[in-house]
Order: C-alpha cells, then sequence, then structure tokens
C-alpha cells in the first residue's frame, strides 16, 4: 500500500485561480518523497490538502490508506504535520506545547508526560523545556514543531519547508533528524525551494510548477536526464597542447568548448570513466594537475522541464511546462 | 458514547486552560479586562457617589455597591473581545493550523476558545466581588448571590464572547476584532450598566429599557442590592440565551464558511 497516493487532486479558490492543477503522486511507504518547487508553485496547497486542512476541488487522495476528504480523522490520526512557519505559540513553553499536543492526540496525561520529556531529549531541547517558545530561537522552534509532529508517532509525516530560513547548522540538525525518522519507519513527505535538501534528503523527488507536477524521480535520475556529468580538468604545463589532449578526451566522450585553460569532456558512464582517462592521458604524456567531475543539478532539472530557474529569480523562458513522464520510473 | 464526550471535554479543557494562560500571559489581552474597568469604577464612584441621592435611583447601600454590576459587565465584554482577538493571533499565526491537523474537530477549538471566555468570566466577578467587599459595598443576598453573580458573568462572557468569536472567524482578523469595541462600549453606556435608564433622558432611557446588556446588568445587580425577583433573573437568562444562540448560530455559518473558502 501506498503511504501517500493522489489521482488528479486539484484545488481551485475563487476567482478561478487554480493553485493545484491535477497532481498524481504515488509515495511509497518508508520513503522520503521531496517535493521541489518555487514560491507560489502549488507545494504547500497540496500538503494542506494531503494533510486535511483543505478540500480538494477535484481528484482524489489517500494517505495511509484513508481519503483525505471522507475520513480526515482517521487521516489525522495517521499523520504529524510540521507547517511552514513554525506556528507555535509564543507564550507557551515547550513542554506545554508537547503536553498540549499529545491531548489532541488523545494520549493520556501521564504517558504525554513522558513522551513529551523524551521528545524534548530528542531534539535537543531538554534544558530550554519550560522556557516560553518566544525566547527560541529558529533553529530551536523548528526542533519543537519537528517534536509535537511526533508526539503520536504518526506513519507519515508532513514537513513543509522546515528549513526556510534557518542557518546551515540547524538546518543540518533538521536534515540529521529527518533521516533517522526514516531509518525508524516514518515516511517523510517533505517540500522545499531547497535544491541541497531535496538532493540530501529525498529518495524520490516531485518537481511542481504553476500547480502541475512536471517531473518525478530519483535525484539521480532526474540529473541523468537533462545531461550526463562532466569531467573538468587542468594539465601541468597545458597550454598549447590543448588540442592534442582534446583528441585523447574524445576518445571517452563528447569534449566541450574548453575555458580559461580548462577542458571539458561530457562523460558517457560517468565516474566510471575517470580512471581511464587519467591513465590514457599519462601514456599520451600529459599530467593532471586538477580534475572535477561536474553533475547536472536539480536546477538544471528545473530549467529543462520549466524554463525558469527554481528559486525564480532568472526566467528563461516563457514556456508552459511540459508534463513527462521519466524514463525508469 | 460516554468516552467520545469525555475525550472531547478533556480536549475541551487543555484549549480552555491554554488560552486562559494565553490571556493572563499577554499583558495587552489581560490589562483591559481589570484595569479599564477598575479604573473606570474608581473613577465614577469617587466622582458620582451622590448620584444615590437622586429622586428615581434605586435604593442602594452605596454607589459602589449599584456599580459593581455595570463594572462586571464592561469587563466581561472585553473579556469576550480579547478572547476573539486571540483567536484571531492564533489564526493569523497558523497556530490553528496546528490544531485543525489533529484529529479533534473543528467546533472543539471554539469550544475551547469560549470555555476560557467563560473562565474568565468567572474570575472577574470574583476579582470585582472581592474589590467591591474590601472597599465597603454589600451583597444583599449574601453568599447565594455571590455564587449566582459568578454563574451569571460566566455564562454572559460565554454568550457575548460566542459572537465576537464568530467574528474572528468571519474576518481571520484580530485588528477588525479590535475595531468593534467602540461600538460595543456605545451599546454599554446606553444600557443600565453605569447610571438608571428610569433617570436618562429619552431616547436613551428607552433603548437602555430594551438593551439586552440591562437585563444582565439587573440580573447581576438586583441581588447585590436589593433582593431576588424571578422576573428580573429570568430576563437575565433569557438575553444571555439570546446572545448565547446568535453566537452559536453565526460561529456555525462562520466555520462552513472558512471551510468553503479553504481556511
Amino acid at each position: 500500500m501506498a503511504a501517500i497516493e493522489t489521482h488528479e487532486l486539484a484545488r481551485e479558490f475563487e476567482g478561478g485561480i487554480k493553485a493545484v492543477d491535477g497532481v498524481d503522486l504515488e509515495v511509497a511507504e518508508g520513503e522520503i518523497y521531496g517535493f521541489l518547487g518555487p514560491n507560489g508553485a502549488g507545494k504547500t496547497t497540496t500538503v494542506r490538502m494531503l494533510t486535511t486542512l483543505l478540500q480538494p476541488t477535484g481528484g482524489r487522495a489517500t494517505v495511509a490508506g484513508h481519503d483525505v476528504e471522507h475520513e480526515p480523522g482517521e487521516v489525522r490520526r495517521r499523520i504529524g504535520v510540521a507547517l511552514q512557519e513554525a506556528a507555535l505559540d509564543p507564550l507557551m513553553t515547550g513542554r506545554e506545547l508537547l503536553e498540549l499536543q499529545a491531548t489532541l492526540h488523545g494520549i493520556s496525561r501521564r504517558e504525554g508526560r513522558e513522551k513529551g520529556q523524551s521528545l524534548l531529549d530528542r531534539v535537543g531541547l531538554t534544558l530550554a523545556a519550560d522556557r516560553r517558545v518566544g525566547t527560541y530561537s529558529g533553529g530551536m522552534r523548528r526542533r519543537l514543531d519537528l517534536a509535537s509532529a511526533l508526539i503520536h508517532a504518526p506513519e507519515v509525516l508532513f514537513l513543509d519547508e522546515p528549513t526556510t530560513g534557518l542557518d546551515p547548522v540547524s538546518r543540518k540538525a533538521i536534515w540529521e533528524e529527518v533521516r533517522k525518522l526514516n531509518d525508524e519507519g516514518t515516511t517523510v513527505f517533505l517540500t522545499t525551494q531547497y535544491l541541497e535538501e531535496a538532493d540530501q534528503l529525498a529518495d524520490r523527488v516531485g518537481i511542481i510548477s504553476g500547480g502541475r507536477l512536471v517531473a518525478e524521480g530519483t535525484p539521480g535520475a532526474l540529473k541523468a536526464d537533462v545531461g550526463r556529468p562532466h569531467l573538468e580538468l587542468s594539465l601541468v604545463e597545458g597550454a598549447g597542447k590543448e588540442k592534442r589532449a582534446e583528441q585523447v578526451l574524445a576518445r571517452f566522450g563528447r569534449p566541450l568548448p574548453a575555458r580559461d585553460g580548462t577542458l571539458m569532456v561530457e562523460l558517457e558512464r560517468g565516474s566510471a570513466e575517470i580512471g581511464p582517462i587519467v591513465v590514457a592521458l599519462d601514456q599520451e604524456g600529459f599530467a593532471v594537475e586538477s580534475l572535477d567531475l561536474v553533475q547536472p543539478t536539480l536546477d538544471d532539472v528545473f530549467v529543462h522541464k520549466t524554463g525558469q530557474h527554481l528559486e525564480g529569480a532568472e526566467r528563461a523562458g516563457d514556456a508552459e511546462p511540459p508534463v513527462e513522464e521519466l524514463p525508469g520510473e | 458514547m460516554i468516552e467520545t464526550l469525555a475525550a472531547n471535554a478533556r480536549v475541551v479543557a487543555a484549549l480552555g486552560r491554554r488560552s486562559v494562560m494565553q490571556t493572563l500571559r499577554r499583558p495587552q489581552l489581560a490589562a483591559p479586562l481589570i484595569i479599564f474597568p477598575t479604573a473606570l469604577l474608581a473613577i465614577q464612584t469617587a466622582g458620582a457617589g451622590r448620584a444615590v441621592s437622586l429622586p428615581g435611583f434605586p435604593p442602594v447601600a452605596n454607589f459602589l455597591s449599584f456599580m459593581l454590576a455595570g463594572a462586571m459587565v464592561q469587563s466581561l465584554l472585553m473579556t469576550g473581545n480579547s478572547g476573539a482577538i486571540a483567536f484571531a493571533i492564533d489564526m493569523e499565526m497558523g497556530f490553528t493550523d496546528r490544531l485543525y491537523a489533529t484529529p479533534i474537530s473543528r467546533a472543539s477549538v471554539v469550544l475551547g476558545r469560549l470555555a476560557a471566555t467563560a473562565m474568565l468570566g468567572a474570575m472577574i466577578a470574583v476579582y470585582f466581588i472581592s474589590l467591591g467587599l474590601i472597599f465597603g459595598a454589600k451583597i444583599h443576598e449574601g453568599v447565594p448571590a455571590v455564587l449566582w453573580i459568578i454563574f451569571l458573568t460566566s455564562a454572559s462572557a460565554l454568550a457575548f464572547g460566542s459572537i465576537v468569536a464568530a467574528l474572528a472567524l468571519r474576518t481571520n482578523s484580530a485588528s477588525v476584532v479590535q475595531g468593534i469595541f467602540p461600538l460595543i462600549f456605545v451599546v454599554l453606556f446606553v444600557s443600565d450598566a453605569f447610571f438608571p435608564a428610569n433617570l436618562m433622558l429619552e431616547p436613551a432611557s428607552w433603548v437602555a429599557h430594551y438593551n439586552p446588556l440591562s437585563f444582565i446588568v439587573n440580573g447581576i445587580r438586583q441581588p447585590i442590592i436589593d433582593g431576588w425577583s424571578l422576573e428580573t433573573q429570568l430576563k437575565a437568562l433569557a438575553a444571555i440565551l439570546g446572545f448565547g444562540i446568535l453566537g452559536f448560530t453565526l460561529c456555525a455559518a462562520a466555520m462552513r464558511g472558512r471551510v468553503r473558502r479553504g481556511l
């Protein structure tokens, strides 16, 4: 059984604005699914529908085997939700918040206290447990938010941009915790606008743009779909010998135009060819000074699929986003 | 069935507790409940105390005894308003979404908020009765009157709070809820709260005579200054019930509207 399944899921708001326009998803149990897209792409609207906070206006969705529209209570019993911006009451203490959350999930007062303490320990907030949330840093709030989503040991955890605005250290701490939870068997549905986050955490990534899923697959497969990795290398005393070196490199793949004395070649078989290239260059009398295998990024995937960069700051074209199935899915 | 009711009651109590704490910990919410009505009570008692000698003024031990009910009603209206502002703040910052994502009904979230308003209403009654007794007010009907006043104040806060909570649900805006308070204050001034209706000029006297807030004020005031009257108490209960039915109906409609609008 899929942990999350949607079919033609859609949400249209007043005024005919289609925030989500026919999304098909299937997230397996125990998977970390990264839902990637720029602001306004439809990520949060999708999460709000999957967490029963918003009714779909089209299609259907099931979470943990229950229909979000017709069995919202059953869905809520099985999910944990950490929403964007960590909406926490600044006047409550961390401990009070967890105990309240436990009560809302029908956990007894005694058990709620114990679970709350255990989660505070887990996310490193033991010393701050009795301080008001208003005094917490952004990273502490996110960790508390995460802890509150875990109080009832959910089957599926929804994290809506869990690290937006956090410093790198706090971000890594959240990533570690997400990995641990996933290792324990929790399915994680993670929305993010950070490429690195999706790349680091997700088993599979879905890219949404304009309310439509434009690509889906493992980060590796998505990147492979838009281009092969290329090798950038510079040679010791290579000046004036580029032509001959390029002839050697051409045996392994398509040479790319050299840049500032750096030779580049697109590799057919990725990193497996680095060794043979170095040997071949050595046999022709070239000594390699440095080399770097450059992989396509998820931003390249996003540009390829939508004509826009992920951050939305740069626009490479106005093409309608095509909906494509990737090979091997 | 009983288990479900008990579970819901536990949720409402937990949310109510949290809302009471929220009010007490946020000075801008707590201060208007106590400081403003106390200040007005002190100023009016000190400045207009000789009003008790006016012909037609109800027989009363002192002006403070007369004014206590008005201060309580003023404070309970502010309690309802503060509660709705806090509710709107919860909605604005997304805290209610956190609650809605748990397996409780949306109605429990509203009921939790109103339970807190009722609890604060009871605390207000205790505060003003204590204050009155310290400064020389007399409670004509003694302890039973105190208990009855606590009940009326608490129920009135709940009923009035439901109307303002509906506004919070409808508008999703703390500033809109805050903005209606001057209107509430005007309605309070054209009631029996601070001056007997029979001594007002027309048309204020006529408005005050039929103002439902006057019924509640008189229900609270009568056992303090005079004695029990079934008719007065029934009028007070009817006014509270009317506010409550109106408020809960508006809340239900506002909640349906929120779901429809995707909030």
